[in-house]
């Protein structure tokens, strides 16, 4: 039995369909980050669960109950939004205890899980503050506080981190995260934001152009993702995609890619020949993570396959734990991920590994992964 | 403002900051001496008005044209005073001005927080109504009164004036909750706050200024409106500006000046007190409501 349970939804305005038949079971305790570029149905999906927007046909049900047609304030959900939507003209206490009264709940209790709430937050010295009187991540915590008060079985956040600045962003990361660690509660959390989705989720939801891309834990996204637009999507530096054509020699599969200097290099695959059969000659696209292209040093000692090679860096770029280095293969720049001190500079001719291991294969024209 | 106005502001020499002050001071002497003339001459006896020159100071100071106005002057054909019809006009301006402002307020929350198919053609339609001179509705209006039983009634007045005054407090509201966060009501919903709870506890508290620009919008006009309060007013409930032409048409004897001055003074009072108190957010609230959206 799953807890929160998207069957089958569709959304639609007018003639455009913006969802197409989603199907999501969230699991209770999950926490799902629903994950896409701007447009591609996210937030759609998040206000309907919540029931601000009517689904077109699908169901939602939560604890096995459908919520088509429920009002927002009895699915037992509450929402953190985007611009914190506190009331600007209550204070801080009033901001939070506002569901518990417009649910008839009588004040001694109100008191008691305010009290509760802002000790679990570290608000209490704001009750009496209004909203335009906090800093950003004060009025972070209060939208949390509100939420929390209601105990509901289902939290749903709204690109809760947006409207911070970059290490407040991290800060609050990691209380949410806490935060789910420590209550267990079921979260749905919209962002754009792919490394948001990474560190806290246990499972994540791809969204493009108003489909499911891809839905798993944070590792299988990462590691072998569906398609294309998963793989460039997801990842900081993102993937190095390469123009390649497969090899396959007996037993051995290989794909071959042009160097820096237009001359062939073929890279071996950790894999079968038999997982390619009747690729061979065939154009694919290679994509390989920037941290899969190393120094020979700091090369994974465990992988399999290693590939070590020699090409011209054209860029460095120290970041300080990592230097990023730019490298030009198959007529395409390349980015690869050093270790912090390793002695690469501009124009050299520098030894570069390649964890094979990590590489995944697309077909150019579905732009699926093959393997 | 003022910060503003300074920040670009010219810079210019003293003769030519002197000619400007000359000038303003100019139109402002201008702009006030009909007001100024009033003043005066309710402040004297009548013999000095028609004896003498209009514009001199008074000799004798006296406040008796604006006791009698107030409460003996003959009006029509009973010697009341204006002070009758003050209270008329105060009976049908508080109530009409509160409904048609609660009203705009809710048609402006409607508008943009419950969407619905049609609204802007809805909304366009009810701004028709800003621009249909009064005339037109008389007849109409007329029909409407004698068939609900509302005619020669304050509550009749009161009608006419919250139907007219919708168009343009909805155009206020509608265009101050436009840019007011829409993610705020749905968080109330959320909280459970249903339709009406929302607009009180929600929206209400935030619409300071535009309620004050709407406010001093609606007093002004149903204040100073002749046209309605002529037409559908009986007796006992017509305005003081029909009282204020009823005084001035009222051919008993001599025409006592003094008290048609201090009669003209005693109508506009309410709304240059209004303009007094809270002028200033008027500016503002048109800043903030209607400009945008």
């Amino acid at each position: 039995m799953s807890f929160l349970k998207i069957d089958n939804v569709t959304k639609r305005y007018g003639a455009v369909e913006v969802l197409h038949r989603v199907d999501i079971d969230v699991q209770q305790g999950e926490f799902l980050v629903l994950v896409g570029p701007s447009g591609c149905g996210k937030s759609t999906l998040l206000n309907m669960i919540a029931g601000l927007e009517e689904i077109s046909s699908g169901t939602i049900a939560i604890k096995d109950k459908p919520m088509n047609g429920v009002h927002p304030s009895q699915r037992n959900i509450a929402m953190v939004f985007q611009s914190y939507a506190l009331y600007p003209n209550m204070t801080v206490g009033k901001n939070i205890t506002f569901g518990l009264e417009m649910h008839g709940v009588p004040k001694a209790e109100r008191d008691a899980k305010l009290g509760k709430v802002a000790d679990m937050l570290q608000i209490t010295p704001l009750l009496d503050r209004k909203p335009g009187q906090l800093s950003g991540g004060q009025r972070q915590r209060v939208a949390m506080g509100r939420a929390l008060v209601r105990d509901p079985d289902v939290f749903l956040f709204d690109e809760p981190l947006s409207n911070l600045d970059a290490k407040l962003r991290v800060d609050m990361r990691t209380e949410i995260k806490k935060l789910h660690q420590r209550l267990g509660t079921t979260i749905v959390y919209v962002t754009h934001d792919q490394i948001e989705a990474m560190t806290l989720s246990t499972r994540i939801a791809v969204m493009n152009g108003g489909y499911i891309q891809q839905l798993g834990t944070p590792r299988e996204i990462y590691d072998t993702p569906n398609n294309i637009f998963v793989a460039a999507f997801m990842g900081s530096p993102s993937m190095n995609l390469l123009d390649a054509v497969i090899r396959l020699d007996g037993d051995d599969a290989a794909v071959e890619i042009a160097d820096g200097d237009g001359a062939p290099v073929t890279l071996p695959l950790p894999i079968p020949a038999a997982r390619l059969q009747g690729r061979d000659g065939t154009k694919v696209v290679l994509g390989i993570r920037p941290e899969a292209i190393t120094d020979p040093d700091g090369a994974d000692k465990s992988a399999n396959t290693v590939v070590a090679l020699k090409n011209v860096i054209d860029v460095t770029e120290p970041a300080g734990s990592d230097t990023f280095v730019t490298t030009t293969m198959a007529g395409k720049d390349v980015i690869g991920r050093m270790r912090a001190d390793a002695h690469v500079h501009a124009g050299d001719n520098a030894d570069l590994a390649i964890n094979m291991d990590k590489a995944v294969i697309f077909d150019p024209k579905t732009e699926d992964r093959i393997v | 403002m003022s910060v503003a106005t300074q920040d670009t502001a010219l810079r210019t020499g003293r003769v030519s900051r002197a000619f400007i002050y000359l000038f303003l001071l100019l139109m402002a002497l201008f702009y006030l001496l009909p007001f100024g003339i009033m003043v005066i001459n309710s402040l004297k006896p009548l013999s000095e008005i028609t004896g003498g020159n209009m514009m001199s100071l008074p000799q004798v100071w006296t406040l008796d044209a604006w006791r009698s106005t107030w409460s003996t002057a003959q009006i029509g054909v009973e010697p009341t005073g204006m002070r009758p019809y003050f209270w008329n006009s105060i009976k049908m301006v508080v109530p009409a001005v509160a409904i048609s402002t609660v009203l705009g307020a809710l048609n402006g929350y409607v508008l943009t927080k419950w969407r619905f198919r049609g609204d802007t053609i809805l909304f366009g339609l009810m701004l028709f109504s800003c621009f249909i001179p009064f005339q037109i509705v008389l007849i109409p209006m007329a029909r409407v009164l004698g068939l609900t039983g509302l005619a020669g009634s304050t509550t009749g007045l009161i009608l006419v004036h919250v139907v007219y005054g919708i168009g343009f407090s909805t155009l206020y509201f509608r265009n101050y909750y436009a840019v007011f966060p829409t993610e705020l009501v749905r968080a109330a919903m959320m909280d459970g706050a249903g339709f009406f709870r929302i607009f009180w506890r929600i929206l209400m508290p935030s619409s300071g200024p535009i309620t004050v620009v709407c406010i001093i919008w609606q007093f002004t006009n149903i204040w100073n409106d002749f046209l309605f309060g002529a037409s559908f007013a009986d007796f006992d409930s017509q305005p003081i500006t029909v009282a204020l032409n009823n005084l001035v048409n009222s051919s008993t004897g001599v025409k006592e000046y003094n008290v048609h001055f201090a009669g003209a003074i005693y109508a506009a009072l309410p709304t240059l007190l209004v303009y007094i108190v809270a002028g200033r957010y008027f500016v503002r609230g048109l800043m903030s409501g209607s400009v945008k959206g």
